[in-house]
């Protein structure tokens, strides 16, 4: 059943796939109005299919890719939702849409048992579920940071070069989109540092005081750096722009690095 | 018959920098058009100045060199203005003012300043006497027929002003304006509209500054805001979110080295610079600094003309409107051609009258009160009805191509001169 409702969420967010497309040529308001609803109604399918997926785990605490995959997509869908509540702008769907699509596409597409992503911990299995949720979080808070990023510099770009109409004159105002990338990333940097901790603690338990040797901890820990960097320099001396930019792709660079160190070993 | 011819240079002809050398300040407007109504051949003059046009409308009887007077005047070399230029004469002159007016040659077509810049270069070049006939009655007419192009189109509902401009763009960098604040260096109507619009919007904190500290505080006076001292301009204005630059000044006061300055001090915070002199008061320049954005009044102006599509449809109605009074105003001027005719006829007839009366008086003696109404009733109506046939016909054919030559021949045939009005000698 799980992957039911995963593939029927992933038939709703084609929609969101086909809003991403059309944005750059169509009127993306009357397309927002289709978009949204089957998007939202998609993410509910998703939500009840991680429920189901987690609780058919039951005593096996393993978690495959594809349910990593999955869950990462459903907490980028919780973010944009909860960024179009507060802001009432949809522009971050233009990548957040085709990014949870090619996810989900992911983590359907597998049936069978996999290796798993993440092994069983002493402590039980809810601090494994804590430990990746908590990542995850701090995942989809980097992700959503960079988006703002990118759509902050052709925002930016625009307004300099002057041009006006057409997909540009769509985005949020600057100001906005500096907001939501800020915001997003205070929000996730708790979540990221609770999850590192939890999985040190885990790691520890498990493995013993040289796991820290370990390449994937050492990239994860570098990731951990590099998102308090993005945070300090932006809070201190209030970078923003190209500046911000170029260190939002760092973090995404070094969170994609340990991704992949983490999840596909 | 007067001439009419219009000279100028505006945004479609000639970029920003060729205009600014051209362009004449309040203060200078008065020198300018006394130095253009001396000009040989030159009856009367107006010079209309905005930030998007130069121009030079003048009635004269005979053609002036106006291309002459606008090199010497302002010093430019031929060939800086040769390509530039545009000229108009008589009914493409009358055309031309009908559709300034009407803010149809605007860059925002239906933008509403245009004709209050308009009847304010009228008012400085009548009040100097340099507008009292033809040009008085060019621009009565062209003031009417902008508002018969505005109540009766839609081309001002939908324009979009540079102040709603302004507000525009700066919504797209900040969001809401809450809480931001503008800062008004110089002053001016333009300076004065795009402030109370960012106020509207809700921009809270306002300062003002002027070279004239009497004059911010005038301003800040006006919109709750707070003047400053123009000598500590480089040390407050990195205070401001928006800087709206509206000063005369001959150099920019800002320059890309203030945009590093103030984007260090305001912790990379974005300010947005909406300069709307001509010349301009912040350097192009500061615009690739990152954080800082730089619109003068061109940029303002392009964007909004890309909200015209529906204005352009309007504006092909407000066309047809002009095409007819250009029309109309040409038969006036040709009917008021015939006009010092028809005076010296009816003068001349009114002498031979008066001097036929004079006469039977003094043959028959003092007349009662009633034979003399009645001799009075009967005289004028055989001169009106004697009268009546040509003045009608001077009239009516007025437009057509043989008015000159009819207007020629009841000259002679009456003896009429255009300063001699009693010249016409009696048929005994």
């Amino acid at each position: 059943m799980p992957l039911i409702w995963l593939r029927t969420a992933l038939g709703f967010y084609g929609f969101g796939l086909l809003f991403a497309v059309m944005a750059i040529w169509g009127e993306r308001e009357r397309l927002t109005r289709i978009t949204l609803p089957a998007v939202a109604l998609g993410a509910v399918f998703h939500f009840v299919s991680v429920i189901e997926s987690l609780k058919l785990g039951g005593a096996d605490t393993s978690l495959s890719v594809h349910q990593v995959e999955s869950l990462l997509a459903l907490l980028l869908m919780v973010f944009f939702f909860a960024i179009y509540a507060i802001y009432r702008t949809a522009s971050p769907g233009i990548v957040v849409f085709p990014l949870a699509f090619v996810l989900v596409l992911s983590a359907q597409s597998y049936s069978g048992p996999a290796s798993a992503a993440v092994e069983s911990s002493p402590f039980g299995p809810k601090w494994i579920i804590a430990h990746i949720a908590l990542i995850m979080v701090g995942y989809s808070a980097l992700i959503i940071s960079f988006v703002a990023s990118i759509l902050y510099l052709l925002q930016e770009k625009n307004l300099k070069a002057k041009g006006f109409g057409g997909f540009w004159s769509r985005l949020p105002a600057l100001a906005t989109i500096d907001e939501i990338g800020y915001r997003v990333l205070i929000f996730g940097f708790p979540f990221m540092t609770f999850g590192l901790i939890v999985g040190s603690i885990l790691a520890e338990a498990k493995f013993g005081p040289d796991y820290f040797k370990d390449t994937k901890v050492l990239l994860s820990g570098l990731m951990w750096i590099v998102y308090s960097i993005l945070l300090y320099t932006r809070w201190s001396a209030g970078w923003r722009g190209r500046r911000a930019a170029y260190l939002a792709a760092c973090a995404f660079a070094a969170a994609a690095v340990a991704w992949v160190a983490n999840i596909h070993p | 018959m007067m001439n009419f011819q219009l000279i100028g240079v505006n945004h479609n002809s000639a970029p920003l920098d060729v205009r600014e050398r051209l362009a004449i300040s309040e203060a200078r407007l008065p020198d300018a058009i006394r130095t253009l109504v001396k000009q040989p051949g030159v009856d009367e003059g107006m010079v209309l100045s905005t930030c998007n046009r130069v121009e030079l409308l003048t009635s004269s009887r005979e053609a002036a060199d106006l291309r002459e007077f606008l090199r010497s005047y302002f010093g430019v070399s031929p060939d800086a203005l040769h390509s530039h230029i545009y000229e108009f004469r008589q009914s493409e002159a009358v055309r031309h003012v009908f559709r300034v007016a009407s803010s149809l040659d605007s860059m925002v077509v239906g933008e509403s300043q245009i004709l209050g810049q308009v009847k304010e270069a009228y008012a400085v070049a009548r009040g100097l006497g340099a507008v009292h006939s033809a040009l008085e009655a060019l621009l009565s007419r062209a003031f009417a027929v902008a508002k018969r192009v505005r109540t009766e189109t839609a081309i001002g509902s939908s324009s979009v002003s540079i102040s709603a401009v302004a507000v525009q763009l700066a919504e797209k960098i900040f969001g809401s304006l809450r809480n931001r604040t503008v800062y008004v260096v110089g002053a001016g109507k333009m300076a004065e509209l795009a402030a109370r619009h960012l106020i509207a919007r809700g921009a809270k904190n306002i300062l003002f500054t002027n070279r004239t500290y009497e004059r911010a505080v005038q301003l800040a006076e006006a919109f709750s805001g707070k003047a400053l001292p123009f000598e500590q301009l480089y040390e407050t204005v990195g205070r401001a979110d928006i800087v709206l630059t509206s000063t005369a000044a001959s150099e920019p006061l800002f320059r890309r080295e203030h945009g590093e300055q103030l984007l260090s001090r305001r912790k990379n915070q974005p300010m947005f610079f909406i300069d709307i002199a001509v010349p301009r008061n912040v350097d192009p320049e500061m615009n690739k600094v990152d954080g800082m954005f730089v619109y003068d009044i061109d940029d303002l102006q392009t964007v909004a003309g890309n909200n015209s599509n529906e204005r352009k449809k309007e504006a092909e109605r407000a066309e047809k409107i002009i095409e007819a009074e250009v029309e109309r105003f040409a038969l006036r001027m040709k009917s008021l051609a015939v006009v010092p005719t028809i005076l010296s006829l009816q003068e001349y007839c009114e002498t031979i009258r008066q001097a036929e009366i004079d006469r039977v008086r003094g043959k028959m003696g003092a007349l009662s009160q009633e034979q003399e109404a009645a001799v009075e009733a009967m005289t004028r109506g055989i001169i009106n009805k004697l009268l009546h046939t040509p003045i009608t016909t001077l009239k009516s054919t007025a437009a057509e191509p043989e008015a000159a030559t009819i207007h020629e021949i009841i000259r002679r045939i009456f003896n009429l001169s255009s300063s001699n009005p009693n010249s016409g000698k009696s048929n005994k």
